[in-house]
């Protein structure tokens, strides 16, 4: 089973990160990365970037989608990356959860990735295959 | 209790092969090292509900591991060098939390000292899911369908057999590499394909089990990364595996690859499986029967369609993997490739030699597939004798109606 652990940081710790020596920040990462992959866990992982000045967000509030520059301002927890493991259990996933080289103001959201047995029983819906097909034709990278 | 039990159990798929590892190192001692770290997990199993799981919880099952063979050596009256070297140790690991530093080639003597030649290959396939994928022998017994105790007498033979033929905790010397190293990657894509062996029923054990089998190929990988027959058979595991959401249908029944709903296969694992192979590409040695094997899984992955497949390059792929690793299994593959690629008639001729030669008798394989090129070549009633050969020799139920129905639709 697929678990994707997904980085959520506050300000406090975006201040740890820019008072500590980024050769640091950057080994100690290294590091557990390379836990993982030695392991045979580490399937996939991103760092999101931190300069906002590309991202935005789109609201579905209304009955047109709107794009603003953001997240700003509300947001106290950004998710700022992730990490998809394959591994046996939640037990599992916790452990290596825990290993990361992550301090206060951060967490890790752990969630399990669904896989087309989740999906089973729907497996006939039209929405769902044509999900599938885009996930075929996309190579979902 | 029981939530205790689970974290042990998943610490233990973390870290055995490390702590299996570097006891044997020290103790020189494969079937010492699995005993004492055993001993070591009952006493996390007693006492962590208590006292909590340590900070560090593989070095402290190392440490009770140690302090136990130290206690094995002391009920023995060996005072000797080693028994004097292991307390040397152990008080190091006793003054500081980090002091005991495992080798990095421990993990690597482990896998080739489980994969020994002088082990049968189910004692290879327990012992290296024991100590290196860190299942416990429930799990092993469960994913193979055999009994608990099964599994516990092959582990206890195996380590009996290393100690009988006084196997070193080493790893080959530069002339037994290659063939070591084969028979490493034979154990993890047994594995595998155990996993196609499963019934219906048991699709989920096939899935595990696959799974299994990609974490010790991808462990492999990390320890030698310069050897390109280990990274070909990750991406033959993940393009094959990419297809396990397709291959059987909502009854339970197999769907061949032809007919398979492409929209199920995985498509980040193809992706992964490909990138894995262009690894294997990158070390720049060329491509082993893994590989190739793994190049013609690619073809049929980034195909849309039967007809939309690169027919030729597989016809290709498999003669280079027919020169390199003969084996009558490949030339039909290759039979039915060329029929695809050229036509039945071409196909039917190197079927004929196979014949001739007196390739797979016995199997239901060679009728079958003469059966399936004569129908397409509108030879119909040779077809049908030859589909009920087939049919008469097929493995199983299963096989047996798939053929009967062919016979059928004639």
């Amino acid at each position: 089973m697929k678990f994707m652990l997904i980085m959520r940081a506050n300000d406090d710790a975006k201040t740890a990160y820019e008072n500590m020596p980024f050769s640091e920040v950057i080994e100690k990462m290294g590091a557990y990365n390379e836990s993982m992959i030695n392991a045979g866990v580490l399937v996939a992982g991103d760092g999101l970037a931190d300069d906002l000045s590309e991202a935005f967000v789109v609201d579905f509030a209304g009955e047109t989608p709107i794009a603003t520059d953001g997240p700003y301002g509300e947001t106290h927890e950004l998710f700022s990356g992730f990490w998809i493991i394959q591994v046996s259990s939640k037990e599992e996933a916790a452990e290596w959860a825990s290993r990361a080289p992550l301090g206060a103001g951060s967490k890790l959201e752990v969630r399990r990735v669904t896989d087309m047995s989740d999906f089973e029983k729907f497996a006939e819906t039209d929405a769902l295959k044509a999900e599938a097909a885009w996930r075929a034709e996309n190579g979902q990278e | 209790m029981a939530d205790v039990k689970r974290t042990v159990d998943a610490l233990w798929r973390i870290e055995s092969a490390r702590i299996v590892g570097t006891l044997a190192r020290v103790t020189g001692d494969l079937g010492l090292a699995e005993d004492l770290a055993q001993e070591a997990v009952v006493d996390a199993l007693a006492q962590w509900p208590e006292s909590g799981i340590p900070q560090n919880p593989g070095a402290w099952l190392t440490a009770v591991a140690k302090r136990k063979a130290i206690d094995a050596w002391r009920r023995r009256d060996r005072l000797d060098d080693r028994y004097r070297a292991l307390a040397h140790e152990l008080d190091d690991s006793v003054a500081g939390a980090d002091a005991w530093q495992p080798i990095g080639d421990d993990v690597l003597r482990l896998v080739f000292t489980a994969c020994h030649p002088v082990l049968s290959r189910e004692a290879q396939v327990a012992l290296t899911l024991r100590v290196v994928g860190g299942l416990t022998t429930e799990e092993i017994a469960r994913l193979f369908l055999v009994p608990v105790a099964t599994v516990q007498q092959r582990i206890t033979r195996a380590k009996k057999t290393l100690g009988a033929a006084k196997v070193p905790f080493e790893a080959p010397d530069p002339a037994e590499w290659r063939a070591r190293l084969g028979s490493v990657l034979g154990v993890v894509y047994l594995v595998f394909t155990e996993g196609y062996a499963a019934t219906s029923g048991d699709r989920w054990i096939r899935a595990e089990l696959a799974e299994e089998a990609l974490r010790l190929g991808r462990v492999l990988a990390a320890l030698v990364p310069r050897e390109p027959e280990v990274h070909g058979l990750v991406a033959l595991m993940e393009l094959q595996a990419s297809r396990f959401g397709a291959r059987v249908n909502a009854s339970g029944e197999p769907i061949l690859l032809a007919d398979q709903d492409r929209t199920r296969w995985d498509h980040s694992q193809i992706a992964r499986g490909i990138a894995v192979l262009a690894r294997a590409d990158g070390v720049g040695r060329g491509r082993g029967p893994y590989a190739l094997q793994a190049a013609i899984a690619e073809c049929h992955a980034i195909a849309p369609s039967v007809d939309g497949t690169d027919w030729a390059r597989i016809v290709l792929l498999y003669e280079a993997l027919g020169r390199i690793a003969p084996n009558p299994v490949v030339d039909l593959n290759r039979a039915v490739a060329v029929s695809m690629a050229t036509g039945p008639a071409s196909a039917l001729a190197i079927v004929d030699r196979m014949v001739d030669d007196g390739s797979l008798r016995g199997s239901y394989l060679l009728p079958s597939v003469r059966g399936e090129l004569l129908t397409r070549l509108g030879r119909r009633d040779e077809a049908r004798s030859e589909l009920a050969t087939a049919a008469a020799l097929a493995a199983n139920t299963r096989e047996r109606d798939v053929l009967l129905a062919k016979i059928a639709a004639l």
